[in-house]
């Protein structure tokens, strides 16, 4: 199941869906780059509020999106992991590294509307 | 309260999913946690994506264990598959090493996930993983 992506303003918005699989996050990579390019979007938000498992294929994809999306010139922010999935990759030894998180839509919203430039 | 088996034959990305959302299922059945289910779904995710990935078919078989008379439970994940095997499942298990395109973290993950955690595997005739989480209302 594709991954609904909405723009707003200079940022597109995906939601990620409780049943993501490999290969829907390889097409919400490939889908997300490709509307940067076509709607100039500065800043990318992931909600993984509904999303139920975080392992490390999903980790990865999020990583990789945010470093891709960076490269064409858009802050990535990845918002409302809930708290049991926050534990489970902590568990699991994941690290989002340099990936931006905030808790959810509206501080994700808040934060690249702070990015020096915005 | 009857006590419940699933088996799941994965050999896609989807059936990954079908794994990890039986697994949860199950979890919260037997009187999980949220926190402890979703550390089942995670490792039974890690386990049945490492069949697809290196054998490319194999089966998740999940069960509830029942433990003594007023205790909750546990959940019980069986990862097999005859596929290739591994060479050094010392190796394997040590984090960061990777064949695949992961990040490495797959089976040492899962093990950190669960409470109990056994692999055998032979070259050539497959890889069969046992974990257990024990769940504590």
């Amino acid at each position: 199941m594709a991954v609904p992506i909405l723009k707003q303003g200079d940022y597109l918005i995906a939601t990620i869906q409780p049943e993501m699989t490999d290969s829907d996050a390889v097409h919400l990579r490939d889908d997300l780059m490709r509307r940067i390019g076509v709607y100039r979007s500065r800043g990318v938000i992931v909600d993984i509020t509904s999303l139920d498992v975080m392992d490390s294929f999903a980790a990865r994809s999020l990583r990789t999106i945010a470093h891709m999306a960076l490269l064409r010139g858009a802050d990535t922010v990845v918002v409302g992991m809930q708290p049991e999935v926050a534990f489970a990759m902590v568990q699991l030894g994941l690290r989002f590294e340099d990936v931006h998180t905030a808790l959810d839509l509206e501080e994700g919203l808040a934060f690249l509307d702070l990015r020096p430039g915005a | 309260m009857p006590l419940g088996r699933i088996r799941i034959v994965v050999s896609t990305d989807g059936d990954i999913v079908v794994a990890r959302l039986a697994g949860r299922e199950l979890a919260m059945q037997v009187g999980c946690t949220a926190t402890d289910a979703t550390l089942v779904a995670t490792a039974i995710s890690e386990v049945a994506r490492n069949i697809v990935s290196h054998a490319g078919k194999g089966e998740v078989l999940i069960r509830a264990v029942p433990v003594g008379a007023n205790a909750q439970g546990a959940i019980e994940v069986v990862a097999r598959d005859e596929g290739p095997g591994i060479v050094d499942v010392e190796r394997a298990m040590q984090d960061g090493y990777s064949t695949g395109h992961g990040l490495g973290l797959g089976l040492p993950g899962a093990r950190r996930l669960m409470d109990e955690f056994e692999i055998v595997s032979e070259v050539g005739i497959g890889t069969t993983v046992v974990m257990r989480k024990w769940c504590t209302p």
